[in-house]
Order: C-alpha cells, then structure tokens, then sequence
C-alpha cells in the first residue's frame, strides 16, 4: 500500500491452531497460509504456486482438507486448523508420518506436509478403499519428484493402522 | 492482492443491502476462484461482503426434487445421500471437477460464477474483450487448445470451466436468485451467456444479485447416465471435452434423451434437435453418431482446438452409449467403458 493511502482496515480474529487458541489482528487480505508462515512461524504449511494449483499448503480445517493459499483467514474467524506441525501427538509421529517415512514416500519432501495432511483428510473421509480411490481422491497433490507410487502406498498403509 | 474492505453479511437482506451500497464490492462464499482472481489482479474488488455463514447450506427435499442451498459445499452434494441415489449424474459430474481439497471449499453458487480459465483472460499483459471490453481476443490466433468450438463470436472463445453445471443443464435445474428487486427463478440452461459482443457478461446474474439456491426437478435419470470427461491429465484438470448424459429407455428404444456437453463452449451446450433425433429411436452407435452430427455441424475451430471438434463428437457417441449400456463412466477407475 502506498504511503498517501489510508492505513488499511485490520481485523480481530481468533483462531485454534493445533491445539492453541491464537488472536490476531490481520489486513483482510492476508491467507491463512500467509497468517500460519508469517504470523506464527508454523512454516511446516508450504507455499508452492500460490494459486490452488499444487496443494503444497493443505491444512485442515474443522477436519478438512482444504487450500490454504485461497483461503482468507478472516473468512475462518473461530475455525480450528490443523497443520502438520499439529499432526504428532505426546512426541509421537502420526501414523501418515512414520507411513512416509517407511515407504520412502517423498524425495525432496516440499510438497510432503501438504501430502500427509491432505492425506489425513482423506482417511477422516472415508471414501477412499482402492488405489485407484487414492490416487484419484489425492489428485490435488502434486509431487513433482514422482513419488506417487510409495505415496499411495504409505496412505494404505495408514489406513490399514486406523480402520 | 489490491487493498479491499471486508464485512460479513449478517443474513441474506444484508448481504443484498451491503452489495446495493457498494456496487465495486463481492460476494466471497469459498474463494476458490475469486482469490486466485485477485492475486493476479483480474478481479480488483473495493469490498469484500462474506456470505460464507449465512445458513444457505442445506439440501431440502421438494416434492419429488431437491433445494440446495448456495452454499453447500461441493463434496457435500456430491456425496448427498439423495444425490448418489437420485442425481448420480451430478455426484459423478462434481467429483470430476477439481481437486478434493477445492470441493471441499467451494460453493455450489461460486461453482456456478465461475470465470473462464482462458489463460488470456488472466494474463494482464494480453488483449481479452472478457477482462477488458474492446481490447481484442488473443485467443483467437493465439494458443487455444482449451477454447471453444462453438458458440463463439468474433470477440471471445472462452469456455465456462465448470463440470457440475454440465450436468445440471441436463437435470434443467433452475437458479433461485435475490436482489434489490426481490427474488426471481432463472432456468441453468439460460442462466450462462454466450459471448456475443458482451462476453465481459458471463451469466445473467445482475452484479447485484446473490443466488440463493439451486433447485434441481424429479427426474434424475438414476439407471441410465453417464458423465464422461476427457483431459489432458486422468485428473484434477479442466475438460477438453465432457459430456454429460441422461437417458430414459423402454426397452432398447429410447424414450427420451438429454446430454450437454463441457468445455466446447461459453456455457453447457445442449442442442435440442439432437435430443430430439434421439427419441423413438434404438440406441445404437449410428443413431448417437447422428445426433453427434448434429450437433457439431456448426463447431468451428481455431487451430489448436480443431482436434476438439472430433474429439467431441467421439465423446458423444461413448457417452451415449456409456448411459444405454448403463456402465457410467467411474470417476476413479480411469478406464473408459
């Protein structure tokens, strides 16, 4: 914003994040992947095309998976969001966690945090049960490493523990 | 993003109140569209008017049809108990479109206003007559492999990108809308334009309009329909070609057909005298291949689109056939039956 314009309009929101009650004051134009990297230093959430393209910033909110990139945060004022710093629990890793890990599910892992948490939605969601189910439901992940093949496997394997 | 304001709309009346006192403000539902529009400076809103909480988010039973609210979220129509059973064609069409992430954000409202996704359209250093009336197209002699066969003008060759409103063209749903004006009902197949020599006009919607729901009637054609869509990748990309297709049969004779079809055109095309050369016939390949006839005798391309005009009409013929045969097209399983 230019000097001569007026100081933008900032809003009070408040928000649960992983657990933590957070308020903040925001320009209405700020993401929710913006608020989470810049605002509070949870740089897990990664921005890649900054255009709902990739799914690299894949949050959940209330328990869905969704864009953070196109997500206003004053939109979810009273939402809970859960990233993957919020996924590991009393120190221990998620399961979607140790999945990737044991499947070799990522190279250079960019697009990873993005990967398990729109994984975790897809298991809260239970629609998926083939691989062809996954591939499909896990379409709006990119990796362009090409680790698709140990990804699916690493979410069977996950869903095998939950179910 | 451009600097904007930001209120929430209170109820429906405030939301209409709001817009008619800041007519350069925008109603935000799930954003999908309309921030990834902002970033890159095509949509430059001075107000933001959030109807994401007003309580337009049910799917109501009416006799013998259904209510969906504009807000419902796409995933949540699509996996609408009522829906799967009776509207298989729309689920089908929506789980299609986008990514699972985008569905579960997106309204079945901003599904509807959805913006071309030309890619002169979003790109400000080029001439688009959409964007900016009276700057030229680009498309016409530029790279128009996604555009549109028909239905064109001399001013625009966008498509609408949308995947469920293909099939609510066949389900002749209809748009509830309110305004400063009161509420009015606009039937989908009349609710997108063509481009003419208006193509910033996307829809009929007044700027000042919020739709309010979508009402789709009885007929659902549960047994024998398909949605089929082809791209450029198996998924999450937008159609080159889609057909969505409803069929009534008595036997092997067709009672009644409808089929629209997506990203060939400004808005869901459906063409009445193919339908109609359908009806009393067999379901065959020859009878499908004439109706495919029928309706591309007018598809013009540009170049790079040119393939589209047989890609359709093979398009038509598999779907067709899909929805005789009762073996819809699975939205996982990337095999084409």
């Amino acid at each position: 914003m230019s000097g001569k314009m007026n100081e933008p309009t900032r809003l009070p929101i408040e928000l649960n994040v992983n657990g933590q009650k957070r308020a903040l004051t925001i320009a209405p134009w700020t993401t929710l992947l913006d608020l989470l990297r810049e605002h509070l230093d949870l740089t897990g959430t990664k921005k890649g095309c900054d255009q709902g393209q990739c799914g690299a910033c894949t949050v959940l909110i209330d328990g869905r998976r969704v864009i953070s990139c196109l997500t206003l945060a004053v939109t979810k004022d009273g939402a809970s969001v859960t990233t993957i710093e919020g996924l590991a629990q009393d120190g221990k890793l998620h399961p979607l966690q140790q999945a990737f890990i044991d499947h070799d599910a990522f190279q250079c892992g960019y697009c990873t945090p993005g990967q398990i948490c729109s994984a975790a939605g897809l298991i809260a969601e239970g629609k998926a049960k083939t691989a062809d189910e996954i591939r499909e439901l896990m379409s709006g992940n990119i990796c362009r490493c090409g680790a698709y093949p140990n990804i699916v496997a690493a979410i069977q394997q996950a869903m095998g523990q939950q179910s | 993003m451009i600097g904007f304001e930001y209120a929430r709309a209170s109820n429906v009346a405030d939301a209409v109140s709001q817009m008619a006192a800041s007519p350069a403000a925008k109603f935000i539902a799930g954003g999908t569209n309309l921030v990834d529009l902002m970033k890159v400076h095509v949509e430059r809103p001075t107000k933001l008017i959030d109807i994401s909480k007003l309580p337009l988010d049910k799917v109501e039973e009416t006799g013998g049809g259904l209510r969906i609210g504009a807000l419902v979220r796409n995933t949540d129509l699509a996996y609408h108990p009522l829906v799967e059973t009776r509207y298989p064609m729309l689920s089908s069409a929506i789980m299609a479109g986008a990514s699972q992430q985008l569905r579960n954000m997106a309204s079945v409202g901003g599904n509807l206003l959805q913006r071309t996704r030309c890619a002169y359209f979003y790109d400000l250093t080029t001439a688009c007559n959409k964007r900016e009336p009276g700057a030229g197209c680009a498309a016409i002699d530029g790279h128009n492999r996604m555009n549109a066969i028909l239905g064109t003008s001399d001013a625009c060759i966008a498509v609408h990108p949308s995947d469920m409103c293909v099939a609510l063209a066949v389900l002749e749903a209809s748009v509830h809308v309110t305004g400063p004006r009161g509420e009015r009902v606009i039937a989908l197949t009349d609710f997108h334009r063509l481009p003419g020599d208006t193509p910033q006009r996307d829809t009929n919607l007044e700027a000042d309009e919020l739709i309010t729901a979508v009402e789709v009637p009885p007929q659902g054609f549960s047994t024998n329909y398909t949605y089929l869509k082809i791209r450029d990748r198996l998924s999450y990309a937008f159609a080159l070609v889609s057909v969505a297709v409803g069929l009534e049969l008595n036997g092997s004779k067709i009672k009644e057909a409808r089929f629209a079809l997506g990203g060939v055109a400004h808005k869901p095309w459906r063409n009445a005298a193919a339908e109609a050369s359908l009806s009393g016939q067999s379901a065959s390949e020859a009878a499908f291949a004439e109706a495919a006839d029928i309706v591309l005798r007018d598809a013009k391309g540009f170049g790079h689109n040119t393939f589209k005009i047989d890609l359709a009409r093979r398009a038509i013929v598999r779907a067709l056939s899909q929805a005789a045969r009762g073996t819809p097209q699975s939205q996982s399983s990337k095999k084409i039956a």
